[in-house]
């Protein structure tokens, strides 16, 4: 090869530059491909075009629009016609893409339908699923886990039929429109460590675990009196309270202390004790700001669905 | 006398000045115009006339700093585009007016992580907390890493006064004087005002730690504090339904 070209600038057969660099190093002077050639005006036609057609050049305090590629979408019923730019394509594929058209429809079926009528059509249901995943996935599984299974100790399970808030779908759409605030107070200045001990121990004993029978009885007194005052949220029997989110101490399923994932009887005791002395403070977002009515309806069906809704 | 091309080419310091023109040019086409177009950043005000987007807190511009530090911008964008998926699964897209008083702006260009720029309030303070300090404790396929020093760093607030002043210096308008201080309140309504002002900034900033328990942690000021109240406000200024569909395509 390199034979080859040394043989052509010898006999000269190819135009350079002129130029000489350390006496005999020359520079081709090749004429540009013609296909690079026609490609480099094609590019140069399709920026003049694009000039005129879209927004392009910068004129004092404002801009050339575009002509001849306007955009038209609606503003209250009201036709809204604009030069071209991002924005309005938005609005428009909003408003009348193929996707969103359709997925409207459903949409505004559902926002008709009462839930009785949504959970018994099949059809809705299946759209249901299939939006109300993507939604999920998007909004609640950062806390809820992508199946809906919380994490322990931090965020509810939503697949048991174990509600802190309640479970029917009245409840579920107030929770995902409003939010909750989860609050429990810390009693470690409240309680001395023998008291404490004792409540921990009535605790236990409400969900038929393993107790001190003395100590639960004192632990009860605590619990069921002014010294504690914990039946104000938790009742008197321990099951809880919807209206302020208080858990059921009686069913075995533990939605703050991980008392389940302990081994020992002693730690199990412990997460409780800390839970009970530290207090909690716990927010679900709310949504209304974020999500509209019809996408807080999908959530309302999906949630209550993916466990035991009441 | 006739220009020759080899005249530039042998003279370095010629080529040099000439070459940055060249490249300059692109820049000075697409971005100076900018500043002057009456478009470019949109008109958001509130129902009461104030500016809805204000600069950020004194606890909140510290978040900002370490949420820089930590270089969250190499994975997560804060710039929602007009586009349907987008608007989908982020919301709003994202308004120039958000981000005016960023310097520099946190829009980023690589989304390993998922879109910022309207996470504040989404999620609560205790899943900030939790998924910074161990990410996979609540999403179990993320790949972000951990960040436990967040949580043991006392937050260093020694120079608020100082930062804020630097950021005042390039166009944020944080009070110093009384009338600066008064245009403010017309700006953005007394409340926001107070909250702006560089004279006050230290407790400005402990105030808002105080009330917003960013963290969970009441006895402690940490750096969690801070970039959780920066996560938390992202996206929170405009009320999107306080204005008429199609409002803000009216600024492109």
């Amino acid at each position: 090869m390199s034979e080859v070209k040394q043989d052509k600038t010898k006999q000269g057969s190819v135009q350079t530059t002129g130029h000489a660099w350390d006496g005999d190093i020359q520079e081709f002077n090749n004429p540009l491909p013609r296909w690079w050639l026609w490609g480099f005006y094609a590019t140069t036609l399709f920026a003049v075009l694009y000039w005129v057609f879209y927004p392009a050049w910068p004129v004092g305090d404002s801009y050339t629009k575009g002509v001849f590629n306007n955009i038209t979408y609606k503003v209250g019923g009201k036709e809204v016609t604009t030069h071209w730019n991002t924005r309005a394509l938005l609005m428009k594929d909003l408003q009348e893409g193929e996707e969103a058209v359709k997925q409207r429809k459903y949409m505004s079926g559902l926002m008709a339908a009462s839930y009785e009528k949504i959970v018994s059509d099949p059809k809705m249901m299946q759209f249901t699923r299939s939006v109300g995943k993507i939604l999920f996935e998007d909004n609640c599984a950062a806390c809820h886990g992508m199946g809906g299974a919380g994490v322990a100790g931090l965020f509810p399970n939503l697949v048991d039929d174990d509600w802190l808030w309640g479970g029917s779908l009245k409840t579920i759409q107030a929770t995902i429109e409003s939010g909750r605030r989860g609050y429990m107070p810390g009693f470690k200045k409240t309680f001395n460590d023998a008291q404490m001990n004792d409540v921990v121990e009535y605790v236990m004993s409400l969900s038929g675990k393993q107790v001190d029978e003395d100590m639960a009885k004192r632990g009860g007194v605590l619990f069921n009196g002014q010294g504690g005052g914990c039946y104000y949220c938790h009742t008197s029997k321990g099951t809880g309270m919807a209206s302020v989110g208080s858990a059921n101490l009686t069913d075995s399923i533990w939605t703050v202390a991980k008392v389940s994932s302990q081994k020992t009887p002693e730690t199990k005791r412990k997460v409780i004790r800390d839970v009970i002395s530290s207090g909690i403070s716990r927010e679900m977002p709310m949504w209304k700001a974020r999500l509209s009515e019809a996408e807080i309806k999908v959530l309302t069906v999906y949630v209550h669905e993916l466990g035991g809704g009441k | 006398m006739k220009f020759k091309h080899e005249s530039i080419e042998i003279n370095a310091g010629l080529l040099i000045a000439l070459t940055l023109i060249v490249v300059s040019i692109g820049g000075l086409v697409e971005i100076v115009p900018l500043f002057f177009i009456n478009e470019t950043v949109e008109q958001v005000k509130k129902a009461d006339g104030t500016d809805a987007i204000r600069p950020y807190s004194p606890l909140e511009s510290y978040g900002r700093d370490i949420y820089v530090r930590e270089g969250c911008f190499l994975c997560h964008s804060q710039m929602i585009r007009p586009f349907r998926d987008e608007h989908l699964r982020y919301g709003h897209y994202s308004l120039a007016a958000e981000s005016q008083y960023d310097h520099p702006f946190q829009w980023g260009s690589k989304r390993t992580g998922p879109d910022l720029a309207r996470v504040g309030r989404k999620y609560s303070n205790e899943w900030h907390t939790q998924h910074l300090l161990k990410p996979r404790s609540v999403m179990p396929d993320s790949i972000m890493p951990n960040y436990p020093w967040l949580m043991k760093n006392t937050l260093d607030y020694s120079d608020v006064v100082a930062r804020m002043k630097a950021q005042k210096t390039v166009g944020v308008p944080y009070s110093e004087t009384d009338e600066e201080y008064d245009l403010n309140v017309k700006r953005f309504g007394k409340d926001i005002a107070d909250r702006l002002d560089i004279n006050y900034a230290e407790n400005i900033l402990l105030k808002q730690a105080e009330q917003g328990n960013y963290d969970g942690d009441k006895t402690r000021l940490t750096e969690m504090d801070a970039l959780v109240a920066y996560l938390q406000v992202l996206g929170t200024m405009v009320d999107f339904k306080g204005y008429k569909e199609g409002y803000f395509s009216e600024f492109r």
